[in-house]
């Protein structure tokens, strides 16, 4: 007795320094925007804390019944559906590369391609919109040259998801290209070479050892980019603000501005949380497809 | 996005210093705060115990950093604040009151500002904050290209200003490269279908501010007009974004006319060619014929010109923090940048329009044909709603005109939900008001 009393407090000493950052800055922010979502916090309250009133799940219909939020919800799954796969092909083309046995100057391209990544989002914002200048950016007069017509690719609705997908790949696909290319390292070379003795091309190569090899890898890979892109943010906000019309915004940007523009804190908590709802469901999805793939892949053994 | 705002609270935070505890401290936007340093150093040589620190903002940012600057207990003494956004800090109680320091200053005289300007900066009849700028929106015009359809004068009835807009477009092909439009009415703003509102009468919103009136007649004859232009193909159907750039395509005769403000003054100087710098002139707002509107601000003909129809009254004022502990010094501050040798210095430095009727016989004020329009303009102004839903209310209104536009709901049908969703957002503001 007395000795596991003396191994418990020096146990809550040891993680008590952890457990009280966690429960500060992870717990009761949580639990406080919980309990916001379901009050009419707004700039009344913020001059007077007595008007705050109990809504309810008020809050979430009048989400769910505005257009506006349904137009965001469209266009983070536009973002993700399109910009996920994307930045995945993308990096695991660059993986690829960097690993070929025939690519020299591994090491400077490994660090060529990961220094976007390390750039904070906001130099690379104002440099990317720059190149998208409808007159003067490289973008266009490079289209011009080759004959095709001139985009207006931040001014356009029907182009700026494009143009942002494309500057959200370009940042981030270094990331994923080193995460990659551990795991394709990983797979033992014996097995390459008894598939060149069995005859295997390089194409078989790739879609009979290295994909398969690469698949928990590649999962990872896949949920943190999808829970990543489902809260996109800084690149509309530098680039577009949500404009034009609306095209560009996503649900963590009209998130914001419920928030810190209109100061409607309830409603921007009760966004969160939806949003919240919307990537836990998109996690237990990608679990429930891995499970499935493995399941698949043991009864074929 | 935690970081972001991370970022604008530790920008807001770091203002004070114990080593500069006496600095009076100014946020102001964009161009207007380098401007406002340049002009401080009169203001440094005649109070050498005042030190001023200017902190620049962008104006995307400004409206969020000013209330978590409320919030987080660290405005600055001094601030320019948009029109739009007075009546929320003054619901904070975050402005002091100007009206006895101006009554006792030398500098400023209150009789001397645009009645129009004051106005936004009122409540509950006390003025929080004081005209720095004036932004009003009136009609450019091609000069050159209506005259070609023998159009000479600026239009003063919405008959006058439909009929040229109508020959403008007939006289050129309708579809293609050389197709010429009547008018330029960017479909993602509101103001121009307010200001329209506002010339027929309309009050926008109804009993004391809590409920929308958007299906008022007023309301519904403005709306109809501004459709109209659509619908009779005057006005193509694009977003600002969509015209690339509104100066070129001014430039190549797209439209005759657009609605826009006194910073496009400037743009258009620069930016249209040489061969084209006397073909563009401005005009203020023609009026509706029909019942004459009523207004909030007295109209006062001047001699000469026609009655002009009201427009918006936008524009900046400089605010004092009511939690500021150097007042005094603030409204010295506030003082000096609102005298007249310094507007008139302010407006040749950033374009921007003074509120004050002495700063206007300044000859680069007096006799400059397109600033005057605006000065006509400025003695027929109407104030939007005073209230801190406004600019929610705005973007509400913008969505479904653009709806009409767009021909996805009748008027009716779009102005019904406008009223709707206006409703749904004063509901905290009837709570509120039922309580009090």
């Amino acid at each position: 007795m007395q000795r596991s009393t003396t191994h418990s407090i020096a146990g809550w000493t040891l993680a008590g320094p952890a457990l009280l950052v966690i429960t500060t800055f992870f717990f009761v922010p949580v639990v406080a925007s919980l309990l916001l979502s379901v009050t009419d916090f707004d700039i009344y309250a913020v001059a007077d804390l007595s008007v705050l009133r109990f809504v309810g799940f008020d809050n979430y219909w009048a989400l769910l019944s505005d257009s506006l939020f349904w137009r965001a919800m469209r266009n983070t799954f536009y973002f993700v559906a399109v910009g996920g796969p994307l930045s995945i092909a993308a990096s695991l083309g660059a993986a690829l590369l960097v690993d070929a046995r025939v690519a020299r100057f591994k090491g400077m391209f490994r660090t060529v391609f990961f220094l976007p990544v390390t750039t904070t989002i906001v130099a690379v914002a104002v440099v990317w919109r720059y190149l998208y200048h409808p007159r003067y950016g490289l973008l266009n007069q490079a289209m011009i040259a080759i004959g095709f017509e001139p985009i207006d690719w931040l001014g356009d609705p029907a182009w700026s998801m494009p143009a942002i997908i494309l500057m959200a790949v370009w940042k981030n696909f270094g990331f994923n290209m080193i995460v990659l290319l551990a795991g394709l390292q990983g797979i033992p070379e014996r097995l390459y070479e008894a598939a060149s003795l069995d005859g295997a091309g390089p194409w078989r190569r790739f879609t009979a050892i290295t994909l398969p090899m690469l698949a928990p890898t590649l999962g990872f890979v896949t949920l943190l980019t999808a829970v990543g892109y489902f809260q996109f943010f800084a690149e509309p906000y530098v680039m577009t603000q949500g404009g034009p019309a609306g095209s560009t915004r996503s649900v963590v940007l009209l998130m914001y501005e419920e928030g810190f523009r209109w100061w409607n804190l309830g409603r921007a908590a009760a966004a969160a949380f939806l949003l919240f709802l919307v990537i836990l469901a998109a996690t237990m999805l990608g679990f429930w497809a891995r499970r499935g793939g493995w399941s698949a892949q043991g009864t074929g053994r | 996005m935690a970081l972001s705002i991370a970022v604008a609270m530790a920008g807001a935070a770091c203002t004070d210093d114990a080593s500069e505890r006496d600095t009076v401290v100014l946020w102001a936007m964009g161009t207007e705060a380098e401007v406002a340093d340049q002009l401080l150093d009169g203001f440094r040589a005649e109070h050498p115990t005042i030190p001023v620190r200017v902190q620049a903002l962008p104006w995307s940012a400004a409206h969020e950093k000013l209330l978590t600057a409320f919030v987080g207990d660290s405005m600055p003494d001094v601030f320019q604040l948009g029109n739009t956004w007075v009546p929320e800090l003054a619901m904070l109680g975050a402005l002091e009151p100007l009206d006895d320091r101006i009554e006792a200053s030398t500098l400023v005289t209150r009789s001397d500002y645009f009645e129009g300007s004051l106005v936004p900066n009122e409540l509950e009849g006390r003025l929080l904050a004081l005209p720095w700028y004036v932004d009003t929106r009136l009609l450019f015009y091609r000069r050159d290209l209506l005259e070609q359809v023998g159009v000479t004068d600026a239009p003063r009835t919405w008959e006058e200003w439909r009929v040229a807009m109508k020959r403008v477009r007939d006289a050129a092909p309708k579809t293609g490269a050389d197709s010429r439009y009547g008018v330029f009415l960017p479909i993602e703003e509101w103001q121009t279908p307010v200001i329209l509102s506002l010339q027929q009468g309309a009050q926008l919103l109804r009993d004391d501010d809590s409920y929308g009136n958007f299906r008022s007649p007023e309301v519904r004859r403005a709306v109809e007009f501004y459709v109209g232009l659509f619908r009779s193909d005057l006005a193509p159907q694009k977003s600002d974004a969509q015209v690339a750039n509104i100066y070129r395509e001014f430039a190549a005769g797209y439209f005759a006319y657009f609605v826009t403000g006194p910073w496009n003054l400037a743009e258009l100087s620069k930016r249209l060619p040489t061969e084209l710098a006397d073909a563009w002139a401005t005009a203020p707002m023609p009026a509706p014929s029909g019942p004459a509107p009523v207004v909030s601000v007295p109209e006062v003909p001047v001699p000469g010109v026609s009655v002009p129809g009201v427009s918006v009254s936008g524009g900046a004022s400089l605010a004092i923090s009511a939690t500021s502990t150097r007042k005094d010094s603030a409204w010295k501050l506030v003082e000096y940048l609102s005298s007249t040798p310094m507007q008139v210095r302010f407006y040749s430095q950033s374009g921007d329009l003074p509120p004050r009727r002495s700063a206007w016989q300044a000859p680069e004020l007096a006799n400059d044909p397109r600033t005057q329009a605006f000065r006509t303009q400025l003695d027929h102004l109407a104030s939007t709603p005073k209230i801190p839903e406004w600019e929610r209310i705005a973007a509400k209104m913008k969505l479904h005109l653009e709806r009409i536009v767009r021909g996805d709901a009748s008027v009716d049908e779009a102005l019904a939900e406008l009223d709707a969703d206006v409703d749904a957002i004063l509901a905290k503001r009837r709570a509120l008001r039922g309580k009090a």
